[in-house]
This record gives C-alpha cells, sequence and structure tokens, in this order.
C-alpha cells in the first residue's frame, strides 16, 4: 500500500516536473508570439490604443480574443466586420449608433484616441489566433468580402459598406440587426431621391428618427442608392425582423 | 478553541461575509442589466458592477482563507500566534485597500484586466499584506515544536498565492502577453495553488469532524495535491488555445485540462470516504455537510462543467459566451466559497462558544443556498448555450441574440433570489453566534481525535 512518503515523493515530483515543462514552453511561446501575433505592425498608436483599451477596462463588457465580460460583442474581429468608420461614429457617441439598445458608457474619447483604438482594433484583427473566431456555418451570414475569398453568395453583389455599416440595425434577406427597419423591398417603398437625402441626414427628413447622420461620402451615398433602390424583392422565407 | 489569539480569526470571517453580502448585490445589478433593466447604468455601468462582483470574490475568499489559516494553523502547530497585533495591522490595511480598490472602480480607477483590475500602486500594497499575513504564519510555525503536512501544504498554498501574483504585475504593451501573464496569476491560483490551501483546509476539516487517523488524511491529502499539480499547471494551457499563441497549446491544453477533474474527483472521493470511515460522529453535522458539499460541487462545477468547456473543440466556440460564466460559478462556488462556509460553520461553535449548528436556519443555510446555486448554473448553461447556436454558429448579430437571451436572465435572477436567501440565513446565523467570546480550553482535544505529533524535521525530511 502507497505509504506517506511515497505520496509525498509523488506530490514534489510530479509538481518539479510538470512546472519545470511549463516554464520551458513559456519560453517557447514567448520565443513565438511576436511572429504570431504579427508584432512588428504594433506601431506607437497601437500600443497607445491597447492601454487605453485597458483603463477604460473594455473588458467590462466586451471581449477581446475571447476574453472579457459577456456583456457587449465580441470585438476581436471587428475591424473587417465593421470597418473603421463604423468603430469611429460608434466610440464617437455610442448611444446614438444603437437607439433605444443596451448602452454603452460615452467616454467622450478625443478623434486622436479613436484613432488609436481603431489602430489597435485593427492589429488585434491581424494575429493568428488557430482559428478563432470560427465562422458561422449554420446560417448564412452577412460576411465581408475578404481576401480570402471566404463570401457567401447571397451576400457577395452588397456594397462592403452595407455589410459592415448597415446591416448592424438592418437586416436583409433575414440577417442582421432589428434595431432598424429590415429593407427587404424598400426599392418598392422608397424612391432614389428619398434614400439618397435620407442616408445624407436623416434628421432633415424626418425629425424624430432615431437613424445618426452617418460619415458616408457621396460615393458610398451613390453606391447604396443604387443597391437598396434594387432590393424589390418585398419579403423573404424567413421572418425578417421588425 | 485552544489559544487565545485564534480569536483573531472572527474578524476576517466576519469582513468576508460583509464582503460576500456586497458582492450579490453587484451580482443582481449585472442580472437586471442583462434582463434589459440598466436603470444604474450612469451609476454603475456594467463594467464597474462586473469589477466589483469579481473583485469582491477574489478578496472575501483571500479573508476567509487569512482566517482560516489564523485559526487552523496555531491548533495545528500546537501554540499562540507569533503576533494577534500584526494580524490585526493586516487585517485593516487588507480592508483600507479593498474600500479604496472598490471606491476608486467606481470612478473608474483601474487596469481594466479581468480578475486583476486593482490599479498598479494598490496591487503593491496587496503584495505588503500577503508578505505580513505569511511573516505571521510563518513565524508561528517555526517556533512551534511540531509542524503538520496539513500546516505544512496549508502554509505553501497560501506563499505560492503570494509569489504568483507577481507575474501579473509584469509590464507589457502587447495585449497577447498580457493575457499569457494574467493567467499565470488567475490560472494558477483558482486551479493551482487555491486548491492546495482547499486540500490543507479540507483536510484539517475532515481530521476534526471525522476522527479518521492524522495520518491517512494526511498521506491521501498528498496524492490529491499531487494530481492537482500534476493536471492543472500545464493545464493552463486551456487559456492559450486562441489568443495568439503557438497551436500546441491546444494538444497539451486539452490533454491537461482533461486530467483536472481527477483531482477534483480525487478531493470528493476523499472527502466522502474520510467521512463514512469516521465512526464518531461529531456533534456539528453542519460543518460536515459544508465540508461534504464543497468537495462535490466543486467536482461538478470545476471539475465536470470545466472539463466540459475546455476541449478545445468545444471551446472554440463557447470561448467568450456565457458558458464560461455558468462554469464560473459554480466553480468558485464549489470549490472556494463553500469551503470558507465550511470552516466558519466549524470554527464559530468553538470561537463564540454557543452551540447553534444544526438549527433549522443552518439547514436552511445549506440547501437554498446550494440548490439555487444549481438552478443559477442551469440558467446560464441555458443561455449560454443558446447565445453560442445563435451568434456563433447561425451568425445572428450580437445584440438580437441578447434580445433572446433576456428571458433566461429572469431565470437567472429567481434562481439568484432562492441563493441570496441562503447566505442571509447563513448571514443571520453568523449574527446569532455573536462575538468571538469562547472559552480558551486548551490544549485539550474537544475530540477524541488520535494526536499523530510529527517533530518539525520529521515533517520536512
Amino acid at each position: 500500500m502507497l505509504s506517506k512518503s511515497a505520496a509525498r515523493r509523488f506530490f514534489l515530483g510530479g509538481t518539479f516536473v510538470c512546472f519545470g515543462a511549463f516554464v520551458l514552453l513559456t519560453l517557447d511561446t514567448l520565443r513565438r508570439i511576436p511572429a504570431q501575433t504579427n508584432q512588428d505592425a504594433m506601431t506607437a498608436d497601437v500600443v497607445r490604443g491597447k492601454h487605453l483599451w485597458d483603463s477604460s477596462n473594455c473588458m467590462g463588457c466586451h471581449t477581446l480574443l475571447g476574453e472579457g465580460a459577456y456583456y457587449a460583442p465580441e470585438l476581436t474581429r471587428v475591424y473587417e466586420r465593421r470597418g473603421p468608420t463604423f468603430i469611429t461614429a460608434m466610440l464617437k457617441d455610442p448611444a446614438a449608433m444603437y437607439p433605444g439598445q443596451r448602452r454603452m458608457q460615452d467616454y467622450k474619447f478625443s478623434d486622436a484616441q479613436i484613432a488609436d483604438l481603431v489602430a489597435f482594433l485593427q492589429w488585434i484583427g491581424t494575429m493568428d489566433l488557430n482559428g478563432f473566431p470560427a465562422k458561422p456555418t449554420l446560417g448564412q451570414v452577412a460576411v465581408v468580402n475578404s481576401s480570402t475569398g471566404e463570401t457567401m453568395a447571397a451576400t457577395a453583389d452588397r456594397p462592403l459598406v452595407f455589410n459592415q455599416l448597415c446591416i448592424a440595425c438592418h437586416s436583409l434577406g433575414g440577417q442582421g440587426g432589428m434595431v432598424g427597419p429590415a429593407l427587404d423591398g424598400v426599392g418598392n417603398r422608397l424612391t432614389a431621391d428619398y434614400i439618397k437625402s435620407w442616408l445624407r441626414d436623416p434628421l432633415s427628413v424626418k425629425k424624430d428618427s432615431k437613424m445618426p447622420k452617418l460619415p458616408l461620402s457621396e460615393e458610398i451615398i451613390t453606391e447604396l442608392v443604387a443597391f437598396l433602390s434594387k432590393q424589390t424583392t418585398a419579403s423573404t422565407p424567413k421572418e425578417a425582423g421588425k | 478553541m485552544k489559544y487565545e489569539s485564534q480569536r483573531v480569526a472572527w474578524w476576517f470571517f466576519a469582513t468576508s461575509m460583509l464582503l460576500l453580502t456586497l458582492q450579490l448585490v453587484y451580482g443582481f445589478i449585472m442580472g437586471f442589466a442583462h434582463m434589459g433593466l440598466d436603470g444604474l447604468h450612469d451609476v454603475i455601468p456594467f463594467h464597474v458592477a462586473r469589477a466589483t462582483h469579481t473583485n469582491l470574490l477574489v478578496v472575501w475568499l483571500l479573508c476567509g482563507f487569512m482566517g482560516s489559516a489564523y485559526y487552523i494553523v496555531p491548533e495545528e502547530v500546537g501554540r499562540e500566534l507569533f503576533s494577534v497585533k500584526l494580524a490585526w495591522l493586516q487585517l485593516i490595511s487588507l480592508v483600507v485597500v479593498g474600500v479604496v480598490a472598490i471606491v476608486g472602480f467606481h470612478f473608474q480607477w483601474w487596469e481594466g484586466r479581468k480578475f486583476l483590475e486593482i490599479p498598479r500602486p494598490l496591487d503593491w500594497l496587496v503584495v505588503v499584506n500577503v508578505l505580513l499575513f505569511l511573516f505571521n504564519i510563518a513565524k508561528t510555525m517555526w517556533k512551534s515544536p511540531r509542524i503538520t503536512t496539513t500546516s505544512c501544504v496549508l502554509f505553501f498554498g497560501l506563499l505560492m498565492a503570494a509569489l504568483l501574483y507577481l507575474p501579473g504585475m509584469i509590464p507589457t504593451d502587447h495585449q497577447t502577453l498580457d493575457s499569457y501573464w494574467r493567467w499565470w496569476v488567475v490560472h494558477l491560483w483558482v486551479e493551482g495553488v487555491w486548491e492546495l490551501i482547499m486540500g490543507g483546509i479540507l483536510a484539517y476539516l475532515l481530521i476534526k469532524l471525522t476522527g479518521v487517523d492524522r495520518e491517512l488524511i494526511e498521506k491521501w491529502l498528498y496524492v490529491i495535491v499531487g494530481l492537482t499539480f500534476l493536471s492543472g499547471i500545464l493545464g493552463t494551457g486551456h487559456h492559450y488555445y486562441y489568443i495568439g499563441t503557438p497551436r500546441y497549446w491546444l494538444l497539451i491544453g486539452g490533454l491537461f485540462s482533461a486530467l483536472e477533474p481527477l483531482a477534483f474527483l480525487g478531493m470528493a472521493i476523499y472527502a466522502i470516504a474520510m467521512a463514512k470511515k469516521g465512526g464518531r460522529a461529531h456533534p456539528n453535522r453542519n460543518a460536515l455537510a459544508w465540508t461534504i458539499g464543497c468537495s462535490i460541487m466543486s467536482f461538478v462545477g470545476a471539475g465536470f462543467l470545466g472539463f466540459a468547456h475546455t476541449l478545445p473543440q468545444v471551446n472554440m466556440y463557447t470561448h467568450g459566451t456565457l458558458v464560461t460564466a455558468m462554469h464560473g460559478h459554480m466553480a468558485f462556488w464549489g470549490a472556494y466559497a463553500m469551503l470558507v462556509l465550511a470552516i466558519i460553520s466549524y470554527a464559530l461553535p468553538q470561537l463564540t462558544g454557543r452551540k447553534l449548528h444544526d438549527t433549522p436556519l443552518a439547514t436552511f443555510a445549506f440547501w437554498a443556498s446550494n440548490i439555487g446555486m444549481v438552478a443559477m448554473t442551469l440558467a446560464f448553461a441555458v443561455a449560454g448555450v443558446t447565445q453560442v447556436v445563435l451568434e456563433r454558429r447561425v451568425g445572428m448579430d450580437f445584440l438580437t441574440v441578447q434580445k433572446e437571451l433576456e428571458v433566461h436572465f429572469f431565470g437567472l435572477i429567481l434562481a439568484a433570489t432562492l441563493f441570496a436567501a441562503g447566505i442571509v440565513a447563513y448571514l443571520v446565523q453568523f449574527v446569532r453566534y455573536g462575538m468571538p467570546k469562547g472559552d480558551v480550553i486548551g490544549d485539550v482535544d474537544e475530540t477524541s481525535e488520535v494526536p499523530a505529533v510529527s517533530t518539525a524535521a520529521e515533517a520536512l525530511s
């Protein structure tokens, strides 16, 4: 039968071996992290953004690399998903971007700080994370036209800005946010001119609109108007939400 | 109580209970916010509540561990504490640091690193505080004629916990390195050295409550803490799957995490076997219930649910979702919260000289809090799995999914109410026991324990 001194040897020996292995693996990991995380791209902006990320305790609601709280969206691939325009607009005035929804604190960041945070999130997006986050496979999702060529057929013809910005609040074909009305059949309901002036400044068309004035260039507005005018399929098999 | 200086433990336990109460309040704030009722958003936004909730947990558990050490070590080594004054100084400074940290969080003075939000200047004060505590315990043990395995394991656990706080303070500008070192603290604490503390306290309680021979209990204590480190140290790898660290962590982390339940299973079998083996029934059945409950709930929460969540294939989808919250709540409750509540349940009759154990209120506290926690875990599980399927698998928008989950948070709040009722009953019980005015009975045992005394030289050989 096992004696007490044998049990002690098991404890001390096991601990020593495992801790030794752990230290060696840590040394190897530290050596490999720069290449795997694209450390060369870590500019001064990124570092400032990282410290803003910490001092604002963004992790207290969001997750990044899957770590944090579970109250606000995972931001690892947010640069690819939403793009810099959306992130900048969101950080400038969080309440305007998602009216009547779960609230984010208004940090009153300066433009320079917002640029740093965007740079930080862009850098995070370039890391090799061993496949995380996995692409959803069960449903058809509005994924961005990425260089990897992983695009869904149903979303490939959309302007990039639609997939990044509009889809955050509006849905099309059953995919997207439910903050604003679904955009299926919007080409039947609204004229191109109306859509154009609406996109330039929603509040000038409808005083109590909850949609904020977004920082869209004339070119992008033209692109969006053309795309939205083509949306003449009134409804989709899936309930598009209200 | 055998030694006058053990009295100081009561004040640590009382502080612990106060912080636990506050922790529940912040938990409810977050539960309601998840339900869509975020009326306090302008005063206590979610990230403030979150930082406060988790840090209060850490502080009340540490405070409970310190109280346990101050209670257990004098009895184990057979002499008064080195300095009661030092213990008081240490308690007061801990409370001051804690209050400053919590108030600071509300003014958003923090580091924003999960579980280690306390700002850097306060980190140093925590280190000084813990060093004072360790000095006091070490000096007590050093001067004593005997050192037991139980007290050694407890001390070693506390010492390592203090040392492992340091990697979290390594300065870095790199998000991956930041996470890497943060898990050295958080993981090696809760799935490493804290289990040593847990093993030490459990062994003490089992020796006292079951009357089984000390040699036998301490032998298995070595086996269990051995299993803990064998699986737990390299099990840190399950935090290194997806944060920009090499792919081999998927294999190493996956393999050793799968072994982690063994340590907890061992702990559960050990506690149950010893309780069955013990022929003599200790009058404090309530303390025994908490002790056995602790070993079982820690196996389910930390061992089983942890295992289910840390397989790399599963973790790819559950990483960063409410599934983590499900595992976290039951793991901390089973392994550490129940442990502190167990030692308090055991120590209070001795400290206060009043025999209030095994009242209906004590029984209610045990069952309500445990059933409440199981129900909370189920609510988190349903919410978490729903989130995984809708957001990670189907690809629905985050906020849309969160709307779908609101109903589960209503369930969570119902469960949490039952849980809180149990904790309130425990607190009422604590207050009814009154101040620590129990008699010092000297070195005559209140149980018929076989005093298996070994000398310092023997224990260290």
